[in-house]
């Protein structure tokens, strides 16, 4: 191969996962009650995505990873705050909606097109990557689309694994039904991977990788285009909390025996 | 008037999975809703002539394939032509197909390429004023929505579990099989197989009536101040064996593996219920040794009736997100269990 991957990662925030959300109607459609001030982390399978990048930037010598955000700009900001430690990566910010409700088609349109202006990209040597799925909208759709917009016929979802061989083919393995992997090989990049956990632990903050982050990390916020992104042709009838919240008995200082024969004739009925 | 494709793909032995009548129903359920729209199937796989056959009697307008051994895989490149040439062939308005790995890769594309747009997971389907409305959820199971479009052709992937299987009587059918050629510019992707879990590692059951989730408690130290992770393991493995449950994880006991720390050998990330893992479809679910924190419950969603056993009396479980909460030693408890499982 020459020369090593251009790798770009999208990804974007999401609430806190520990957060309570609540949905209200804004002005142009559904939204989260207090979106702006709710606490936003890394949506977790595009972070998998970005650690497996830098990881596979470290191993193939000559290659980078950019990272593509659209979000609110004061979101991301915060957001970099916390992920520009971890590992290596040039920011492309786009200053947007990073809600759920969003239209993934407009999404992609947009996500696409900030890629395809990337100085300096070579998309012969292009691997995409992002996450399997959002936790936002968690719909699956909006990297296959960004792909197909860049002319990416080699797509894979939900990856948990990429081993690169030394001529650039790539072997992928895919989790499908009951807890197995299809296994594939593809000739090399261009390509698009959309991760599910893959197999790297969070890694820990480095000081030095955040200075370096922070030097392009600042101008591309300040340059961040706005973009339009909306609920697009959908139109929601009714967005709601489920009412349903049980009632739990709580069963304290019985015999395991007694538990054990309960949960049996529960399990039997 | 609306016009109804469904896609489907065979299974590897040529059958159509569980899913694909599901969707079948749901396709018949919403023509009949919308006064009598044609639906049209289309298949793709292999060889789908058995598949055909068995819905010979659904009464779909016709039934279209794109077939042949490049199309036996489950690969985007080869797959997106497929449904493409499908839908231009059939001019729908709307396209169902189910939920599964295969068409959760190719169909967005494939929608892109059509000029269409996706809605996916979809968890219901009505016709309210005459309009197509499709319920979904939203920042992973935590709220709802009920959302129509105007573009089309409109692609629904429906989640499994959701509609009744479609259930009639066999035939034999004649199969209009679209010829489809796959260039080389698809063929840089090659399957090369499947790769199956140990069968003792073989536990997550998409089937099973029950859920048996396993929390990171039955790595940490018990009340005599030690590690018990064989017994653990054998505990719940016996357990999944004679109850023939589907072994659900939470995010901390997985965890382990990537952090180094002690595990239980046979589970790993694809085990995971919740927030980052799955949200399975069962009849029942029982935790053990894990707190139901909301990250984890979160995957609970389409589990009906909840039941856990934990020490402590104040986790997530007993803040109404189970029905039953246990505060005991799931060690303790589970091996009664099993005792009583395999002596019944
Ligand atoms: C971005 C993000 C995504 C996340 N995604 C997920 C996800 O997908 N899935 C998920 O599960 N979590 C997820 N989490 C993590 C989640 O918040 C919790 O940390 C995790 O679920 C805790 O796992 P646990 O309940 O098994 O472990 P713990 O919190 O350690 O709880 C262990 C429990 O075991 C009990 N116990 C110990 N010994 C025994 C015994 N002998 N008998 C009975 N009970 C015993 C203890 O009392 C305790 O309640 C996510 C978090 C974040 C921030």
């Amino acid at each position: 191969m020459s020369g090593g991957f251009h790798i770009v990662v999208c990804g974007s925030l999401v609430p806190d996962p520990l957060q309570t959300l609540e949905p209200m109607e804004g002005p142009t459609g559904p939204a989260l009650k207090n979106e702006m001030m709710l606490p936003a982390v890394l949506d977790p399978w595009a972070g998998h995505a970005l650690f497996e990048a830098a990881q596979l930037a470290k191993n193939v010598p000559d290659s980078k990873v950019w990272l593509v955000s659209l979000g609110p700009k004061a979101k991301l900001q915060q957001l970099m705050m916390s992920i520009a430690q971890k590992v290596s990566f040039e920011l492309v910010a786009i200053d947007g909606s990073a809600g759920g409700f969003t239209d993934p088609f407009d999404v992609a349109a947009t996500l696409a097109d900030t890629i395809d202006k990337i100085e300096g990209l070579d998309r012969t040597r292009l691997l995409l990557f992002g996450g399997c799925a959002s936790a936002s909208r968690d719909s699956g759709v909006t990297m296959q689309m960004v792909a197909e917009r860049l002319d990416i016929v080699d797509q894979f979802l939900a990856v948990d694994k990429l081993t690169v061989s030394s001529d650039g083919a790539l072997e992928v393995l895919e989790r499908i039904e009951a807890g197995q992997y299809q296994v594939s090989s593809c000739a090399g990049a261009p390509a698009m991977l959309g991760w599910a956990t893959g197999s790297l632990p969070e890694p820990p903050n480095n000081p030095q990788v955040g200075m370096m982050n922070m030097r392009t990390v600042m101008p591309a916020l300040q340059k961040a285009q706005a973009a339009e992104v909306g609920i697009g042709g959908l139109k929601y009838a009714a967005v709601e909390l489920p009412k349903q919240r049980r009632e739990t008995r709580v069963v304290k200082d019985t015999p395991a025996e007694e538990i054990a024969q309960e949960i049996v004739d529960w399990l039997k009925a | 008037m609306d016009k109804i494709l469904l896609l489907a793909h065979t299974q590897t032995d040529g059958s159509l999975p569980k899913a694909a009548y599901e969707s079948l129903n749901a396709a018949l359920t919403l023509a009949a809703d919308l006064g009598g729209a044609a639906v049209t199937v289309g298949l793709i796989g292999a060889d789908v002539q058995a598949a055909a056959d068995s819905i010979a009697t659904c009464g779909a307008a016709s039934i279209l394939a794109v077939s042949g051994e490049d199309f036996a895989a489950s690969r985007y490149s080869s797959d997106t032509v497929a449904v493409e040439t499908l839908v231009k062939e059939t001019a729908p308005t709307l396209v169902l197909a189910p939920t599964s790995s295969r068409f959760s890769r190719c169909l967005p594309g494939a929608a892109y390429r059509c000029d269409g747009r996706i809605e996916t997971h979809i968890t219901g389907i009505e016709v309210v004023d005459g309009a197509v409305q499709v319920q979904r959820w939203y920042y992973r199971q935590r709220m709802v929505a009920s959302l129509s479009r105007v573009q089309r052709p409109w692609f629904l992937v429906i989640d499994s579990g959701v509609f009744e299987p479609w259930q009639g009587a066999a035939g034999s059918v004649d199969v209009q099989t679209l010829e489809v050629a796959i260039g080389d510019d698809c063929q840089r992707t090659k399957v090369l197989g499947v790769q199956t879990p140990d069968s003792d590692a073989q536990t997550i059951r998409p089937d099973a009536k029950l859920l048996f989730v396993a929390g990171a408690g039955w790595t940490k130290k018990q009340t005599d101040g030690q590690l018990h992770i064989k017994q653990a393991e054998e505990l719940i493995l016996g357990f999944i064996n004679n109850s023939k449950a589907s072994l659900g994880s939470s995010k901390s006991l997985v965890d382990q593996s990537s952090e180094g720390g002690e595990v239980i050998s046979f589970m790993s990330h694809l085990n995971q219920v919740g927030q980052t893992g799955s949200t399975p479809r069962h009849l029942k679910g029982l935790a053990t040794c894990c707190h139901g924190e909301e990250p984890h419950t979160v995957g609970w969603r389409f589990i009906s009736e909840r039941r856990a056993i934990s020490l402590d009396p104040n986790c997530g479980w007993a803040q109404g997100k189970a029905d039953v909460l246990y505060v005991a030693d799931a060690f303790e408890v589970i091996a009664k269990i099993n005792e009583l499982l395999a002596g019944s």
